[in-house]
């Protein structure tokens, strides 16, 4: 259940240009998180920037109650986070969301994701190998400058398929190509992707049509994280055109069936 | 010290009231409070029959605010009254049910059967700007204001509050209906009607291009209006518009109104509506004020 904290931040990391990596102490947040839950973080006290800006866990540290969250800087409210110094506290709210990555059911574990979309992945691929799951790891990056936290998912992956769009580093291409062929390979028993639309939408299609379990992590524009402003609606499939059916990001979500969302 | 008052007949521990649309049906809220803290609860927008709100996008940042397009997505009065009421009913608050509608006779199906629940009374949405039928459309002249609310009134028994939208040019007149039509009270303000333009794409941000503005943002035109409207009427007045402290809700009352509502404030933080709460009654211990109803509209023009 969603709490509000005001965690220290006791580590930050710069990993790029507007790439940040936030170590915060919140241990009964990462009591109750699960892998693919988010959290939502208060900019200031005062009401510029207004909303909360909601932002994937990237790790938790369940020994030591720390939460480790990547984000991009993006707009005013990410450039403000950006600067907070070590030391100082971070109002967070959660973990935020019901629909978490779920893989006891599966042994061969394919993880894919795309670009600043791969942080939510990190935690689900720890977890799972783990519990002795089989885990491949595909990510997909624009070129070389992009690539991040590669090291760490190898360390968490059996295997790890990296891929840039242009070929400047890694293998070259999509990061779907190579999950396709293990798919015809027989070497998936179940997909969870996270990562710009267009490769959702892709992956949800190739699971679809190859009758794959797959679990997809959604985003939507979101005013409270709390389950109440209804803010965060994503259609559901198969819902009659003249009286679309919605769930919501922050409750049902922020991890959906594949087959059961319109994306 | 007291801060109970009575707003049109509902009585309340304390002024503050949490706004439709912004606090759901409490479930969320109470792992995070106890909702008996609050003076009353006015419940999402509730319909005749299950609504599935808009498109997305369906909201977004603007400064010091948000603009929503929700499209009142709700489940409906009927599971309203099986699912929600039984649950709020747990708590010793006020239980107000913000109702909509898309026509007069939906309004008024959907009353008779709000006046048989166990409720404190009803907030007769007029003024939702997201909807294409009903709401605004009804809350945008003296006339259609009047005719609703006069039907309702004729099917319900219990106390009665119209929401206003401030999309119009003369609030006060739009009030008077409300009187004319023997409500027993006007809440106000609904959102401002807006929209934010992506530049890349050259396109409004939102999937039903306008909606509503709440927060800070709207604040000065809602302290304004409330206290036109209570120059206006002899009803009370249910005071909103961007209030997130006790500061504010101060505001408010001096201006005019009886109580006030905590909206878009709850988004930013869950505990927005219990700190009015505390921080109403550390201005009356500043100001040494006996009893909070005695503040009410007692701003004094330059």
């Amino acid at each position: 259940m969603a709490e509000q904290v005001f965690a220290e931040l006791i580590r930050k990391e710069q990993l790029k240009e507007d790439i940040f990596k936030f170590s915060v102490k919140a241990p009964s947040i990462v009591r109750e998180a699960k892998p693919g839950n988010f959290i939502e973080i208060r900019i200031t006290e005062q009401t510029e920037p207004f909303l909360r800006r909601p932002i994937s866990i990237y790790h938790l540290d369940r020994e030591n109650g720390i939460l480790e969250f990547i984000f991009q800087v993006k707009g005013k409210g990410t450039q403000i986070l950006a600067k907070r110094d070590v030391g100082k506290e971070i109002d967070i709210i959660g973990p935020i969301g019901y629909g978490t990555f779920k893989y006891d059911d599966y042994q061969n574990i394919a993880i894919i994701g795309g670009g600043i979309g791969v942080f939510p992945l990190y935690e689900l691929a720890k977890e799972a190998k783990a519990d002795n799951k089989n885990v491949t790891t595909y990510l997909g990056f624009r070129n070389k400058d992009f690539v991040v936290v590669e090291e760490e998912f190898k360390n968490v992956s059996d295997e790890l398929i990296l891929t840039t769009d242009d070929g400047s580093y890694a293998r070259k291409g999509f990061a779907i190509n190579y999950l396709e062929e293990d798919i015809k390979a027989g070497k998936v028993d179940a997909i969870y992707a996270c990562g710009p639309l267009p490769m959702l939408k892709a992956v949800q299609k190739l699971a679809i049509e190859k009758e794959i379990p797959c679990q997809i992590s959604l985003e939507e524009k979101m005013a409270c994280g709390l389950g109440v402003c209804l803010g965060c609606a994503v259609k559901t499939a198969k819902s009659p055109k003249d009286a679309p059916q919605y769930l919501h990001v922050c409750k049902a979500g922020p991890v959906f069936n594949a087959k059961d969302v319109e994306i | 010290m007291n801060t109970a008052v009575n707003l049109a007949g509902i009585k309340m521990k304390n002024p503050v009231t949490v706004a439709s649309g912004t606090f759901g049906y409490g479930r969320e809220f109470s792992n995070f409070f106890d909702l008996s803290k609050l003076g009353g609860i006015i419940t999402k927008g509730t319909s005749l029959k299950p609504k599935s709100g808009n498109k997305p996008s369906r909201v977004y940042e603007t400064p010091s605010g948000m603009l929503n397009s929700i499209g009142l997505q709700n489940p409906g009065v009927e599971y309203f009254a099986q699912n929600d009421l039984p649950f709020l009913k747990k708590f010793n608050t006020a239980i107000i049910v913000n109702a909509c509608g898309s026509s007069i006779e939906e309004y008024v199906e959907l009353c008779k059967v709000l006046n048989k629940l166990d409720i404190d009374g009803v907030e007769l949405n007029l003024s939702c700007p997201n909807v294409k039928a009903g709401c605004m459309a009804f809350g945008n002249t003296y006339e259609g204001v009047k005719q609703v609310t006069s039907e309702v009134r004729k099917v319900l028994d219990k106390p009665l509050i119209v929401k206003l939208t401030p999309n119009v040019t003369d609030i006060a007149s739009i009030a008077k209906a409300v009187e004319d039509a023997g409500a027993d009270g006007v809440s106000l303000i609904n959102t401002l009607l807006g929209m934010k333009i992506d530049i890349d794409k050259r396109k409004p941000v939102l999937a039903n291009n306008t909606g509503g503005l709440s927060g800070p943002a709207i604040r000065p035109v809602a302290v304004r209006m409330v206290y036109q409207v209570a120059q206006a009427v002899n009803i009370p007045v249910l005071g909103m518009g961007g209030i997130v402290n006790g500061e504010d809700a101060i505001e408010f009352m001096l201006a005019g109104a009886t109580a006030i509502s905590i909206g878009a404030g709850n988004f930013i933080n869950p505990y927005t509506s219990v700190k009015t709460v505390e921080e109403i009654e550390n201005y009356m211990k500043k100001y040494d004020i006996e009893d909070i109803n005695s503040i009410v509209g007692t701003v004094q023009m330059n």
